[in-house]
């Protein structure tokens, strides 16, 4: 297809003005970092007046930011798993089996995930308090409230992905190891997780994801010693002023992990996120 | 989108024995007709845990006179029926103008954000269609928004926004001159306008990201037919892209709507605790209402109002666009 001039003309242009778009924050937050403090309680500079790093060094004292970055670690990484593990089961069994209430299940756990956050958090607040007063189990204000919270969160977009990743495994090797004996848990075990390996790993990191993002529930069920990055972070604006560098450099560290693994399976990440919205 | 017919591969059964036909084979057989439900417990035991049963005590809580002297004993909060209810909706009372304030402007800030986020989305997916050195680059580029932690990069863009010590103002007073006093961006009707792009800034990649699985999609030979009966870019757009990325833009844009409608994080971490009258979110509205003054009944009246009103845009919206998987 020949493309007409003033699309070869406007397209660098255009692109070029979104990737601008994207990319001045997050300039911003690398640039920031490494400044001193005086360079930004004056006004901005687009370049530290010296290249420093002290604030990631400084961001460890300020507010416990370790303790916070250990309980994001704990939260989103048993969430993470534990949401998975179901999700695969589940997943499993809308994948490979016909039964009655299959679409009914579906629809239910997808929407489920388009509710107002905001609709559970009373509810939930309050069943947690009189859970805990009632049966000793505490679950506001603690690591475990907040896990089982997450994991329901990215439960729903979990389950459709795995669907997703397992009908794309040909049946052709269930029925084989069906034919060789094996049970559907042992055919599941065996055969189909294996396959569906690179999958779960980018469900894994993307129930990851969104606990380690998630602000709302976070800044009501947490405790200070439960507390996690997302609500930790603003420690550095209770302060008589802000110190942004290391707000910047705080943002950085509490990025990197995140960003990377889902850079790195992008190309999983993409297939199944779009799975369901192209069929 | 062209329909393949393959012919029925079951042949009836000759007439005169029916029941005989053999059955096609199935993995397990009626052994394990109970398998799937077993392997569905987990995930339904822990969705009405969390999801099911606190909406109903929501709808529950809403009914009943739940203030903070009921945090730790909510099953002895008084029973006051409608009261909540009326009290939110009583537009002529304080809480029933600044609820009604609060949900126009979440729709005109879900209007804006989700139009605009669609549109640079769209635009890109059009013109990364094409191969070209350095495609793969911008896509990943594109993307980082969308993997960034909500809170580390919307607090980037408050370091941003900031009068004294942020770039915008930086760029547009000392810079370019634009104005010669500085501007509040996170402080009256201006938080707006911020809200918007910020959020629009962390919206748009996931357009782009769907936009651009539908678009593979769609087969190149359209495009090349189209080429040689002389249709030009913008009526291939209209009569090959649209129409093909269909199904695709009915799911997207319910999700982006229904994102940016409950969006919480984006007035939270930017404005921090008491977001801007110009800027009150619904999301931050009820949360703000319920923990400051612990009246957990009119939260709960006004989130099942917003789970109501929720329910009836998705159902009309799911029934207008019906038509756009089917028929093409």
């Amino acid at each position: 297809m020949t493309e007409p001039r003033w699309l070869r003309i406007t397209r660098p242009i255009v692109l070029g003005l979104l990737a601008t778009f994207t990319l001045v924050p997050i300039y911003v937050m690398l640039t920031s970092a490494l400044k001193p403090l005086k360079d930004v309680q004056a006004g901005f500079r687009w370049w530290p007046s010296e290249l420093t790093v002290q604030p990631f060094l400084d961001i460890w004292d300020t507010v416990p930011l370790g303790r916070y970055f250990l309980n994001s670690l704990a939260v989103s990484g048993a969430a993470a798993l534990l949401s998975v593990t179901v999700a695969i089961f589940a997943a499993y069994a809308v994948s490979r089996f016909r039964f009655r209430g299959r679409g009914t299940f579906s629809i239910t756990v997808l929407s489920t995930q388009m509710f107002p956050g905001i609709l559970f958090l009373l509810p939930l607040f309050l069943i947690y308090v009189n859970v805990g007063k009632l049966t000793g189990l505490d679950l506001y204000g603690t690591r475990t409230g907040l896990i089982l919270t997450y994991l329901t969160f990215s439960l729903p977009f979990s389950i459709w992905m795995l669907v997703g990743y397992f009908d794309s495994i040909p049946r052709g090797l269930d029925e084989a190891a069906a034919v060789d004996g094996c049970g559907p848990l042992r055919t599941l075990l065996q055969v189909v997780l294996p396959t569906a390996l690179p999958g779960v790993v980018a469900v894994t990191v993307y129930a990851f994801m969104t606990a380690w993002g998630e602000v709302l529930f976070a800044s009501v069920l947490t405790s200070e010693s439960s507390r996690t990055l997302a609500v930790g972070l603003q420690g550095y604006s209770t302060q008589n002023e802000v110190y942004w560098n290391q707000v910047m450099a705080a943002s950085l560290v509490v990025s990197i992990p995140v960003v990377a693994g889902f850079l790195l399976l992008q190309r999983q990440f993409v297939a199944g996120l779009t799975a369901g919205a192209v069929k | 989108m062209a329909t393949v017919t393959t012919p029925p591969d079951v042949t009836p059964p000759p007439a005169g024995r029916p029941a005989t036909a053999p059955k096609p084979r199935r993995v397990g057989g009626t052994r394990f007709r109970l398998t799937p439900y077993l392997l569905l417990i987990p995930a339904l035991v822990l969705e009405l845990a969390v999801h099911v049963l606190p909406i109903l005590a929501g709808i529950w809580m809403s009914t009943r006179g739940l203030t903070q002297f009921f945090v730790r004993n909510w099953s002895e909060a008084p029973f006051v029926g409608l009261g909540n209810y009326r009290i939110v909706l009583d537009l002529d009372g304080p809480a029933g103008r600044d609820l009604l304030h609060s949900l126009v402007v979440t729709t005109f800030y879900t209007v804006l954000s989700v139009g605009l986020a669609w549109l640079l989305g769209m635009t890109a997916a059009v013109l990364l269609q094409k191969d070209f050195r350095g495609r793969g680059l911008l896509r990943t580029l594109f993307l980082t928004p969308y993997a960034l932690p909500a809170y580390a990069a919307i607090i980037t863009w408050t370091f941003l926004l900031q009068r004294d010590t942020g770039l915008l103002n930086h760029v547009l007073v000392d810079q370019l001159g634009v104005t010669q006093d500085r501007p509040f961006w996170l402080i009256g009707g201006n938080s707006f306008w911020s809200l918007v792009v910020v959020s629009v800034w962390r919206t748009w990649p996931f357009a782009l990201l769907c936009l651009t699985a539908g678009l593979q999609t769609v087969p190149g030979e359209l495009y090349e037919a189209a080429s040689i009966d002389g249709a030009g870019f913008w009526r291939q757009l209209r009569s090959i892209t649209l129409p093909m990325l269909r199904p695709v833009n009915q799911v997207l844009i319910l999700v982006l709507f229904l994102w940016t409608f409950n969006d919480f994080n984006t007035p939270y971490v930017l404005f921090g605790r008491s977001a801007p009258y110009e800027a009150d979110l619904i999301s931050v509205h009820i949360y703000q209402a319920s923990f400051t003054t612990w009246n957990f009944g009119l939260g709960s009246a006004m989130s099942v109002l917003l789970l109501a009103f929720l329910l009836v845009v998705t159902g009309t919206y799911l029934v207008l666009t019906r038509r756009w998987r089917s028929d093409d």
